[in-house]
């Protein structure tokens, strides 16, 4: 069924993305901020699902590439969004005519909707990651061999950089030079998409996904636990453990926020000890040193009365959460999506385990990509 | 002798001390004018230890006052904020995230003109001087004083702020600025709100200085005499004239240093408890642990350093409700109206302190007027409000430390020192001034808080620039020079930015000059 996506949409798919981010995607003010008066200045956008989607469908997403301090000082969300979009169109050779959002969490999901509104176009009810990675080339594109390039990237001078690179894991290293000149943070558009791509390899439903959670959390059942209970229901997740914040680790390795949080646990979980680790996102959850849940499944901590989801730069000694355990999209359970973004891709020796009470694993699907080149 | 004054929205509180011991203290309701205030306060307390004016050595003032004016949007100055950095941040400008009722009032002009720096302090466009020039005769012309200055990335590098209020001083000398790098860090809404929020209050807080003055000298008193900064440190004078955003939360800062000062400790875990709410917060060697959050204040972001607290709506002016199955406390309160409605001062309405009456806890009012209370209902919320203060504590715990609870404020003897699990509990002599004690022993503060670029300097070349730099603060402050000592120091690396930037935040501390 076809829908806009209203103000309170938007406040509500910001709120639903934090519990989907898995603790990264940062703080999505400045982005809820512009979506919010895009739609009150260019009215509200239309949601189509994927089957809705014509026939001649191509659609591009927008994504903040360099870091969030140059973003929180330099605001880049005026004239070089639309130089970007602009750019883009001008290599494409035909009309762009939908926005999809690469991810659901953080700043990007809500950008990519604010574009929709000001240029009138569709918002795809899809994503290209069901939660929050932190590199351009951990989308599920990847896994399929569909290409993120080309890649508009634009600067506040006028400046504009079209990478058209072989492959995703290119498009990543191009990028990060020219960011850098750009003042380390610089809105770019790309990801083009036909309906074909967009059936095969995109995760359906994740906007609205998004939004139904939010509604939950902020309009939702006030009862002691039926806020969760509702946040469950509609991933499909699990409480995997629930207590009280002990330690917070956090130190800054290679540009990312890497550490861990303990969590002392209560009521049920009494006398045993949770931890999860985290390089932007959460990764991998241990109960007592025994690791019980991983990427690329979901691991959210909320805040245990209001189950809104705490960012690993919020997470702080003495709160009281539960964690969340939510299935990832089939997708990154194919040899291919987990050898791109499984624990072995972070670091960690271990292969995918999925979490005691998760919904089965599928058969496995595409071969996997060339991993020499990453 | 010292005399600290904490002037709340409610109450205003004073107490006289000398070497640490309280000589004398003093609450009453807030009167309109803080001169008036503070000639009462202190003659009072002078008057009931017997002590003449010339003993008096410091007075230190807390106030609400500035807060209160923008909560209320009263009293605040027209400001022209001029952001450096075109055509970078043009998305958002000046007053654009800002509530409508507080933009009303305090929005004169804005503009966004050529400056700014990069992350790595390359250039993004040079200052225009003619460009500077007109929007210095705009404001004059205007009729504008106020300048409100933020650049990008000044925390990185101040030399643009700097150069424009020279140009624009020199184009319009009736022009006071305020900049951003003398207010706040990184985020550069945050920091501009701060500094726009510093300029409608410049006005304001030259004339509150002079109605000070003009107090203390109709009292006789010729000492000097400072404000309490939100970190728990003092000020000048003369420099609270021109930062008087500095003030911001030093109420809540004051009774966490003082709570610590009266029970003798340096690490504590604090529970202020008020007519309507309660504060806790954590002492850490002496100053108030920070909040790492983006700070609300009356609905506009901001990036001051504000103490961590968590409050709950628990008072000793809370409605309690007696349903069937359980009984309710807060958040409602008769607030300043308790010594009428409570009924153990003859009005009708229940309240938390006819409870802690009717428990044998507080011996105030009429004991009659709540003795057919049920005493099931009585302990019941006793236990309510135990459970509550107990779980706001737990929240501000750093992991399973045994740091001991002070219970401060007119509502402490609400909470039984029974509570907390078994954790020490204090509740000192003079706490329901606590406040005002933090102010009178407060010392000068300064700081440092900066992003270095390593590639360019050592690690310690930049710590020792940003030492001194809060060293010469904390003078300037009013400490006396060669008492000064670094408090804290650490250096952050900033995430995802390439080379080597350092955040460095160095805090000084020292006696004020006699």
């Amino acid at each position: 069924m076809r829908r806009r996506l209203s103000e309170r949409d938007i406040a509500a798919i910001a709120e639903g993305s934090a519990i989907l981010g898995t603790g990264g995607g940062g703080d999505p003010y400045l982005g809820s901020v512009y979506a919010a008066r895009a739609v009150r200045t260019f009215g509200e956008p239309e949601l189509a699902s994927v089957d809705e989607l014509p026939d001649d469908t191509l659609a591009v997403a927008a994504v903040m590439i360099g870091s969030p301090v140059p973003m929180m000082e330099k605001l880049s969300l005026g004239d070089e969004v639309g130089r970007a979009f602009d750019g883009l169109q001008s290599v494409l050779g035909r009309p762009i005519n939908a926005m999809m959002t690469p991810e659901i969490g953080g700043v990007n999901t809500v950008i990519s909707i604010a574009i929709a509104a000001e240029r009138g176009l569709p918002v795809v009810d899809a994503d290209a990651m069901g939660r929050a990675f932190p590199e351009v080339q951990l989308v599920t594109q990847t896994i399929y061999g569909i290409r993120v390039c080309p890649l508009s990237m634009a600067d506040e001078h006028g400046n504009v950089v079209i990478i058209n690179a072989v492959d995703n894991f290119w498009a990543e290293r191009l990028a990060r030079p020219t960011v850098i000149e750009f003042g380390a943070i610089s809105p770019s558009l790309g990801f083009p998409m036909t309906k074909a791509d967009i059936e095969l390899a995109s995760i359906r439903g994740s906007v609205s996904l998004a939004r139904d959670i939010g509604e939950s959390l902020l309009f939702g059942d006030p009862r002691e636990g039926g806020v969760l209970e509702a946040v469950l229901e509609r991933t499909g997740g699990i409480e995997l453990f629930r207590g009280k914040v002990s330690s917070v680790d956090r130190h800054v390795t290679g540009g990312w926020a890497v550490g861990d949080v303990h969590v002392e646990g209560s009521e049920a979980f009494a006398g045993a000890t949770m931890r999860v680790t985290f390089q932007n996102e959460n990764l991998m959850a241990y109960l007592d040193d025994q690791p019980i849940a991983c990427v690329p499944d979901l691991i959210t901590i909320v805040e245990q009365d209001s189950c809104r989801a705490i960012t690993t730069e919020r997470l702080r000694f003495g709160s009281r959460v539960s964690v969340l355990a939510m299935p990832c999209d089939d997708k990154w359970l194919t040899p291919a999506g987990l050898t791109l973004a499984g624990p072995r891709h972070f670091g960690y020796e271990v292969d995918y385990l999925p979490y005691a009470g998760r919904r089965p694993v599928p058969a496995p699907g595409p071969a996997p990509f060339d991993a020499t080149r990453s | 002798m010292q005399i600290g004054i904490d002037i709340g929205g409610t109450n205003t509180d004073a107490v006289l001390m000398a070497g640490g011991n309280v000589l004398a203290t003093y609450k009453s309701p807030t009167t309109a004018s803080v001169g008036e205030g503070v000639q009462q306060a202190i003659s009072q307390v002078l008057a009931s230890a017997g002590v003449s004016t010339a003993a008096v050595t410091r007075v230190v003032l807390g106030t609400t006052h500035f807060t209160n004016a923008v909560v209320q949007r009263q009293g605040l100055d027209q400001v022209c904020a001029i952001r450096l950095g075109a055509p970078a941040s043009r998305a958002f400008p000046p007053f654009s995230v800002w509530p409508e009722d507080l933009a009303a009032v305090a929005h004169g002009s804005s503009a966004i003109l050529k400056g700014g720096v990069n992350f790595d302090g390359s250039t993004i466009t040079a200052l225009d001087d003619a460009e500077l020039r007109a929007a210095a005769d705009a404001a004059a012309y205007a009729g504008l004083t106020a300048v409100a200055l933020t650049s990008i990335f000044a925390p990185l590098s101040r030399d643009n702020e700097q150069t424009a209020r020279d140009i624009m001083a020199a184009a319009q000398p009736s022009l006071s600025f305020t900049l951003s790098s003398d207010i706040g860090n990184l985020g550069v809404l945050e920091r501009e709100n701060a500094t726009i929020l510093n300029a409608c209050l410049t006005r304001m807080a030259v004339d509150v200085v002079a109605s000070i003055e003009t107090a203390l000298a109709t009292l006789g008193i010729g000492c000097p005499f400072f404000f309490s900064q939100n970190d728990g440190t003092l000020m000048s004078a003369e420099f609270a004239a021109r930062f008087p955003v500095r003030t911001f939360a030093s109420g809540p800062t004051n009774s966490i240093r003082g709570a610590g000062f009266l029970a003798g400790v340096q690490d504590a875990l604090v529970v202020d408890i008020g007519g309507t709410t309660t504060d806790v917060g954590a002492l850490r060697r002496g100053y108030p642990r920070e909040s790492a959050n983006t700070t609300e204040l009356a609905g506009l972001r901001t990036n001051f350093r504000m103490p961590d607290l968590v409050s709950i709506g628990i008072g000793g002016g809370s409605h309690v409700s007696v349903g069937d199955t359980h009984v309710t406390v807060g958040p409602r309160s008769v607030g300043r109206l308790l010594t009428q409605q409570a009924l153990v001062f003859g009005g009708s309405t229940l309240t938390a302190t006819d409870i802690a009456v009717a428990a044998g806890l507080l011996d105030v009012g009429d004991p009659g007027a709540v003795a057919h209370l049920p005493r099931a209902q009585v302990e019941q919320a006793l236990a309510t409000i135990t459970r509550d203060v107990e779980r706001a504590v737990d929240a501000m715990r750093v992991s399973s430390d045994d740091l001991p609870v002070i219970l401060v404020g007119g509502g402490a003897p609400l909470v039984g020192l029974d509570a907390f699990h078994g954790q020490p509990v204090i509740r000192p002599e003079h706490g329901q001034v606590a406040n005002a004690v933090g102010a009178a022993v407060a010392h000068a503060g300064g700081e440092s808080d900066r992003i270095y670029n390593l590639d360019k300097m050592s690690r310690e070349e930049a710590v020792s620039l940003a030492e001194d730099e809060a060293r010469e603060q904390c003078v300037r402050a009013g400490a006396e020079t060669g008492q000064v000592e670094i408090v804290e120091m650490d250096a952050l690396p900033l995430t995802y930015l390439p080379g080597q930037s350092v955040r460095i935040r160095v805090k000084a501390a020292g006696p004020p000059a006699a």
